[in-house]
């Protein structure tokens, strides 16, 4: 199949970017997303041409490094994929597909499709673990926990870090990934000991690093890769009324 | 080349234990006085990094992701193995340590896979306590699989992403450290030299992927945790970042590369698709749990699956080794593949796979079930292949995965450069000739959690203790080398991108270098890789500039390494005249087409040292003693 392609080219932070058009051709159907763009970018390379840059590492959908709005969409038109787990039997033949990165405050562009997430890692530094040093562990069965629960946590921790929900939400607010992780150790026993504190500082760091407040549109829940529920938001927000009322 | 393995002596039940007790400590207070370059952030850099600024050190952390979640071993699936016996079927450390050094076929050093076997289980409690959810059971204790190479269930799994959770179990661990300041981060920050003060490695030079800057940083000693060099082959199943360099450059600087022939060919792939194929996905081995591996009877049978009868069906290895069935290790299981294919009785549209078959399991277990076993690599298969694996059987085809060669160590995990110490898939130490499945995550946070703590205190301890600064001479050189680099391939102006000669030294490397390997297909292997490096130094194009961001450059640097790495390997193998785990020489099979080995001539691992461009490097050897495990045929029969 051929493809018109309108991808976001923006060579650096400083320069204000735009729309460029790349024909491409004879693509198999087979092909992931990102191969084919692979396959644009080899024939770019070929001309002296500098390729598209976009983050990307495991394709297999679990590494959380590709990002990028595909129609509009973050990860494309597939519920519960990745950008590189879409495949090209999605498109039809003679489609025009945007390609662009991720748009929000939190996340300024470094590159093309690439652009500077450190504000996620940021967020779990300031709160998105268990303080247990190594060594310190009892048996791992002294500590039984219900399957509900574990699975529930399961379900929260599954998130990739990607920024899909950021990036679908209309004021770029981190509350789902927020969410997930606050759920996550919030589900389980050893998670209970700085559950207060964790929810304050997570949501506090989320403040700072310049993401929008959470009106409920619920379009994050919509583009998550992990199909990770808003139900976790929800549980976030009882956990921080509660831990700002001080018990 | 100095290679004492430093090995305790005593009892091996009783080695680590006594050693530990005899390993110099740093005192408390000292310990933030030392700066500890980590670099890479996957399991074994990351609970490294975590642990030792625990202890106090002064950590510095790399890697080239745009963050250290991302590390390769967030895709690990299938699980992690330990010897909990929680399953009360007979398992212990004792056991583990046997089934690994069987596994490996004898070609990895006892005393370290004890240690490994003994840490296993603190491993699984360090985790749990860090909030990982592994699976459970309704009595909500932890749950249980088996893996390939072994007859107990001791593999511990959080459904198919248990490295992913293990991994975001360290990260956070690392990410409470460096919010606490005590270390201090790096991504998007590539390694691209080691630098060596009086013969130790004291700095590495790095470059900013982001604004292309050069730069050293000076520390009291080095580790690397950069994982494994499986992308030598182009198409494998690790990430597409993964890559040899920062060993590379190391082993340039003097540090031992011991078995780089030693790579794991995984059974359960996606078959290659099309050539604009650019990594292969790995199905995880634990669906060889339910799945049963077969092709049709008679050669050329294009039926589709479910028109093949009961009878015309050869499930090959439930036929050839019935005690282990489906659960015969990866190099066998590899090759089982392989020979059906070559008979002609391969599956799919290229004759390149075997079905892995659910449909007894979904009758037994129900679709439910399988489902909560498998649900996202169903999914993940569906996704790929466009095929539902609910309803027709998987195509399945081996697949490079992962590299037991690596950087040589000690028992200290020090390399033979005094301070450079190398963890995880980065180093060679535990899995011989062939790992067993759910042992690489083990293994990466045995090293990081658990050992790795105890002695570098002890190297720390009585080095000399002089602080080195990167304004040295030594420091700037390799700068400069670095930066030379850089200008070479920006000034090539030809006309081929580094991945398409990525992509032909894979061929290659797969064709004479892969799942079976003779002596006439490696030489022909090294006549064309230098060919092939020739052309890449002359006819490579990297468009853009270095001062950037500049993925193709970055892979450039990649490809370089590897188009020098490749040779090695190759030499590797052609010296090695004996099959063993993941290296098997046609020529020497048994009647049965086993790997023979030949522990006469080659019970031992091989090290290179470079000797300098444009000379062959040395081998040297470490001999293996096998004191507890009796060298013996592996049978899985
Ligand atoms: C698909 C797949 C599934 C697997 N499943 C399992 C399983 O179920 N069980 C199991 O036990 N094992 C499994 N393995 C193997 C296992 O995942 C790996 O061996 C292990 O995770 C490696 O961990 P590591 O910490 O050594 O390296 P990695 O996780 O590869 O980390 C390497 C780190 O080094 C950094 N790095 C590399 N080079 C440089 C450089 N030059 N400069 C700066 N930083 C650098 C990277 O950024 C990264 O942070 C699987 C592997 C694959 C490919
Ligand atoms: S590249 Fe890892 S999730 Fe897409």
């Amino acid at each position: 199949m051929n493809l018109t392609l309108k991808v976001w080219r923006q060579s650096g932070p400083q320069d204000k970017g735009k729309i460029v058009d790349y024909a491409v051709k004879d693509i198999n159907s087979h092909m992931s997303f990102l191969e084919m763009l692979d396959v644009l970018n080899e024939e770019l390379i070929a001309k002296g041409e500098e390729p598209i840059a976009f983050d990307h590492d495991c394709r297999e959908g679990i590494c959380g490094s590709c990002s990028m709005m595909i129609d509009g969409i973050p990860h494309g038109p597939d519920r519960g994929t990745t950008a590189c787990q879409l495949h090209m039997r999605r498109f039809k033949d003679g489609d025009v597909v945007y390609v662009e990165p991720w748009q929000a405050k939190a996340f300024p562009v470094i590159k093309d499709l690439v652009v500077d997430r450190s504000a996620f890692d940021r967020i779990i530094q300031s709160g998105g673990f268990v303080s247990i040093n190594t060594g310190n562990a009892q048996d791992a069965n002294a500590l039984p926990v219900n399957k509900d629960s574990a699975e529930a946590a399961f379900d929260a921790a599954a998130c990739i870090g990607c920024g899909a929900c950021v990036a679908a939400c209309p004021n770029a607010s981190a509350m789902l990934f927020v969410a997930a992780k606050v759920s996550h150790l919030g589900k389980l026993p050893q998670g209970q000991p700085e559950r207060a504190k964790r929810v304050q500082s997570m949501v506090s760091t989320m403040d700072t690093e310049g993401f929008g407040s959470c009106t409920n549109t619920f379009e994050c829940e919509a583009a998550c890769p992990k199909e990770i529920s808003v139900t976790n938001i929800a549980q976030m927000n009882r956990d921080y009324m509660q831990s700002s009322l001080g018990d | 080349m100095n290679l004492d393995a430093k090995i305790p002596s005593g009892p091996i039940a009783e080695k680590w234990d006594k050693h530990r007790f005899n390993l110099k400590v740093v005192n408390p207070a000292n310990k933030r006085k030392y700066k500890v370059l980590v670099v890479g952030s996957g399991l074994a850099g990351a609970s490294a990094a975590a642990s030792l600024a625990e202890l106090g050190y002064d950590v510095d952390c790399f890697c080239f992701q745009d963050s250290p979640r991302r590390a390769h071993s967030i895709a690990a699936q299938g699980g992690i193995n330990a010897a909990k016996n929680y399953q009360n079927d007979g398992d212990s450390i004792y056991r583990l340590f046997y089934d690994t050094v069987k596994g490996g076929d004898y070609r990895a050093r006892e005393a370290n896979v004890y240690r490994l076997a003994q840490v296993s289980n603190n491993i699984i409690d360090q985790c749990v306590a860090q909030g990982v959810p592994f699976a459970r059971d309704y009595g909500g204790l932890l749950a249980n699989r088996s893996f390939g190479g072994a007859q107990v269930s001791r593999t511990f799994y959080a459904r198919g992403q248990t490295g992913q959770q293990l991994l975001l179990g360290a990260y956070s661990a690392l990410s409470r450290q460096i919010g606490a300041g005590k270390v201090k981060m790096h991504a998007r920050t590539e390694m691209l030299d080691l630098v060596l003060v009086d013969g130790h490695a004291r700095g590495i030079v790095t470059r900013n992927l982001v604004s292309g800057k050069i730069q050293s940083w000076a520390g009291d000693a080095v580790i690397l945790a950069t994982g494994g060099y499986g992308n030598v082959f182009y198409l494998s199943t690790n990430a597409k970042g993964c890559n040899v360099t920062a060993a590379y450059r190391a082993y340039k600087r003097g540090a031992g590369f011991a078995n780089p022939c030693f790579t794991q060919i995984h059974p359960t792939c996606i078959p290659v698709s099309g050539d604009y194929q650019s990594k292969l996905t790995l199905m995880s081995e634990s669906l060889r749990n339910d799945g049963r591996v077969w092709v049709p009877a008679e050669g050329g049978d294009k039926r589709a699956a479910g028109d093949i009868s009961e009878a015309e069906r050869d499930y090959y290895l439930e036929r050839r080794y019935p005690s282990f069935g489906n659960l015969v290790p990866r190099d066998v299981a590899s090759r089982a593949a392989k020979k059906a294919c070559d008979e002609g009785r391969g599956v799919g549209e290229t004759g390149l796979g075997v079905y892995l078959d659910f449909a007894d399991a979904i009758n037994r277990l129900g679709e439910d079930q399988v489902r909560a076993r498998y649900g996202n690599l169903f999914h993940m298969y569906e996704k790929i292949t466009g095929e539902n694996p609910y309803q027709v059987p998987m195509r399945i085809y081996p697949a490079v995965h992962y590299t037991m060669g690596g950087l040589w160590v000690d028992y200290n995990l020090m390399s033979n450069v005094p301070g450079l110490h190398v963890l995880g898939e980065a180093n060679f130490s535990d899995h011989g000739a062939n790992r067993l499945g759910a042992s690489a995550l083990m293994q990466g946070l045995a090293d990081g959690y658990f050992v790795i703590p105890y002695t570098i205190g002890d190297y720390l301890a009585t080095s000399s203790g002089d602080k080195v600064s990167t304004e040295q001479q030594e420091f700037k050189d390799a700068e400069a080398q670095a930066n030379q680099q850089v200008d070479k391939f920006l000034s090539i102006g030809g006309k081929r991108s580094p991945d398409s000669f990525h992509k032909e030294l894979g061929k290659i490397m797969w064709e004479y270098c892969g799942m079976a390997r003779n002596e006439a297909g490696l030489k022909t292997a090294l006549e064309k890789i230098p060919a092939l490096r020739e052309e890449f130094w002359e006819n490579l194009s990297v468009p853009g500039s270095g001062a950037d961001f500049n993925t193709t450059l970055e892979k450039a640097g990649r490809v370089a390494d590897f188009l020098e790495f490749g040779e090695m390997m190759c030499n590797d193998a052609l010296l090695r005249t004996e099959s063993c785990g993941g290296h098997f020489r046609e020529e020497y099979q048994s009647e049965e087409g086993e790997a023979l080995r030949d522990d006469e001539n080659f019970c031992h691992g091989a090290i290179w040292e470079y000797s300098g461009a444009g000379n062959a490097p040395t081998r040297h050897r470490e001999e293996l003693e096998f004191e507890y495990v009796k060298l013996t045929q592996r049978s899985y029969k």
